[in-house]
């Protein structure tokens, strides 16, 4: 064969590859409203920068004639590519290919792209599609999850992870993305569950909808397993560019600076957002849209633990991590599934050096059995654990009540935050007046003339006295009272001057966080 | 979810003395209230199937003593009597297929 015909024949070869599963399994794929594995890797890159990696490859099993069967690819795509200018290494299973089934070689495709991304320190992004373990070929599919699931562990706090479930991911696939650092779903396609609702059906006597079960909503609302909920395939390719826009290629590198630009304070106006009375709500996020560049926010798991807001904004066009307390949803208490939500977060800032600010109004914990019988001390330890540990810089604002241990927990001065601001309008106590007032003077209120007017009046008292941030500030725990409308201002100053920040902690190899 | 209409749905929400107004969510809404553990009450303490009833209505039973039989997970599960006392009601019979904390029996 000449050089011509060996092109001739190269190509060939690759429009076999690249035929897929073949137009059949295609039309399917695209029936329930899902792009293959190519066209989504087409949609989420910028244009013209996939390079794909072993299109040759070819699966590797022999028991039940799979030796005579060709999987174009082995039924997973790899390569690399650029995201919004921003460098990443990407795999995408291929449902049409055997039904995306894992084995030996498909995963050797998705590990090799993983060491490449850990090697090159860029992003990794796994685009989930799969019936799961390729049966035929036995214990070596778990093997090829195994290696994966190492992989997703040594390159955590490395390289940002990111999976996106189009499609089911089930049994022991779950775990890669449950390892990964954000989960992406879109509703009526992706799936995900341990054991799927026919297994539950025949063991347990329990009926439940694949969707009910393991669908979009429910990881995004109920389990938190997700972190960003789509409608469409390509509403969450456009979140996950947003994202990467967001983010370091990885944790020796500061997140890409963006041009600055001044948040819309005609739309965000602080002073308008607060209410008077401490009890009535606001939604928190507009006090982060108030002072994050151009007031934009990319709000991270919105649907889940709604009293506690986590994302990430831009000021003076560098990356920050907003933690916040919201007021609107539950009072903004700390509760099991609040703490677990912004602690990882907290840690994922921290590894990539993305600085947090930590907005505060909280009443304390959630009270109640299912809450302490669920495990509020151990999942609550978690925020302390993580704001502590954390040596990114750390900002602090309060804003209303900080109350108890939530005072504490919201990276208060104790946990080391580098500054802690405080408005006017700032209550900080061990808790409530109310509760307080009843506790210290339990005795006088029960023997007065009139308890309930005694009762109220030392609630008073104690308001005048201790609901306000100058008791905290005498003793240095708040290092400068604020009026709202400096917020940004101080923020940024902030900020900036923590920039070359250093924190030697002792050695370890690591420690034991209550998870 | 929270759009333009993000203030409506407020309840009043009581925490340390102080009444809030915040919105609810769903998980907070259906939590699982705290019953107290009553011995009296035989309930299932996994899902699965009645393979064997040893017991009928009536009978009298002593601590300890079996009461079922509940498959579940491949595993025979034996169930007994916590107390001692006389079986008021039986709720299930051989073969049924029961929820977790579903009611079997009730003692007296």
């Amino acid at each position: 064969m000449g050089l011509k015909e060996k092109s001739t024949d190269l190509r060939r070869r690759m429009r076999n590859a690249l035929r897929g599963g073949g137009e059949k399994a295609i039309q399917k794929q695209k029936a329930i409203g899902k792009l293959t594995a190519r066209e989504r890797i087409i949609a989420l890159l910028d244009h013209n920068t996939f390079h794909e990696y072993d299109l040759f490859v070819e699966h590797a099993g022999k028991d039940f004639d799979m030796d005579k069967k060709y999987l174009p690819g082995d039924g997973v795509i790899t390569g690399t590519g650029m995201i919004m200018g921003h460098p990443v290494c990407i795999y995408a299973q291929d449902f049409t290919v055997a039904g995306g089934s894992l084995g030996w070689m498909h995963a050797k495709k998705i590990t090799k792209i993983m060491d490449h991304a850990l090697k090159l320190k860029v992003p990794l992004i796994g685009i989930n599609d799969s019936g799961g373990a390729r049966i035929q070929e036995g214990v070596n599919s778990l093997a090829g999850y195994g290696e994966i699931f190492y992989r997703n562990t040594l390159a955590s706090g490395v390289i940002p992870q990111i999976s996106v479930i189009l499609g089911p991911c089930a049994g022991g696939a779950v775990y890669s993305p449950a390892l990964t650092d954000f989960v992406f779903v879109v509703e009526n396609i992706s799936k995900m569950f341990i054991t799927g609702p026919e297994v539950i059906k025949t063991v347990l006597g329990e009926e439940i909808s694949m969707e009910a079960l393991g669908g979009a909503r429910v990881h995004c609302e109920t389990t938190g397993n997700a972190h960003f909920f789509a409608e469409s395939e390509q509403q969450c390719f456009d979140q996950i560019k947003n994202l990467v826009s967001y983010i370091p290629w990885n944790n020796t590198r500061k997140a890409v600076k963006y041009p600055k630009k001044r948040p819309n304070t005609k739309r965000y106006k602080i002073e308008n957002i607060i209410p008077s009375d401490p009890r009535e709500p606001y939604d928190v996020r507009d006090i982060i849209k108030a002072v994050t560049d151009d007031s934009a926010f990319l709000e991270v798991q919105d649907l889940f633990a709604q009293n506690i807001v986590i994302g990430f904004g831009r000021m003076e066009g560098e990356t920050v991590g907003f933690v916040a307390n919201q007021p609107l949803v539950l009072a903004g208490v700390l509760d099991v599934d609040s703490s677990d939500k912004a602690a990882r977060f907290i840690r994922y800032c921290d590894s990539f050096n993305i600085p947090l600010v930590t907005l505060v109004d909280l009443p304390g914990y959630l009270p109640g059995v299912d809450q302490e019988h669920a495990g509020v001390i151990r999942h609550g330890a978690k925020i302390l654990y993580a704001y502590s540990e954390a040596t990114v810089p750390k900002i602090t604002l309060i804003m209303r009540k900080a109350y108890g241990g939530g005072y504490i927990a919201m990276c208060s001065h104790h946990l080391r935050a580098d500054f802690v601001f405080a408005w006017p309008t700032a209550e900080i106590a061990v808790m409530g007046p109310e509760g307080a007032a009843n506790i210290i003077f339990r005795k006088e209120i029960a023997s007065a003339d009139d308890p309930e007017a005694y009762r109220k009046l030392k609630v008073e008292e104690y308001k005048e006295k201790f609901a306000n941030p100058y008791v905290a500030a005498a003793y240095g725990y708040i290092d400068a009272v604020i009026e709202p409308v400096e917020t940004r201002k101080m923020l940024i100053r902030a900020l900036d001057i923590s920039k070359d920040k250093e924190v030697s902690l002792p050695a370890k190899k690591h420690g034991v966080p209550p998870f | 979810m929270m759009s333009e209409n993000k203030f409506d749905h407020l309840e009043n929400f009581s925490i340390g003395g102080m009444f809030y107004k915040t919105r609810l969510t769903d998980k907070f809404v259906k939590r699982s209230r705290y019953v107290e553990y009553d011995p009296h009450l035989i309930k299932a303490f996994i899902p699965g199937t009645i393979v064997e009833v040893f017991v009928r209505k009536g009978s009298r039973v002593e601590e300890g003593q079996k009461l079922l039989l509940l498959e579940a997970m491949k595993m025979r599960n034996v169930v007994v009597a916590p107390i001692s006392g006389r079986v008021k009601q039986l709720w299930v019979k051989e073969n049924d297929l029961v929820s977790k904390n579903q009611l079997m029996i009730e003692l007296e």
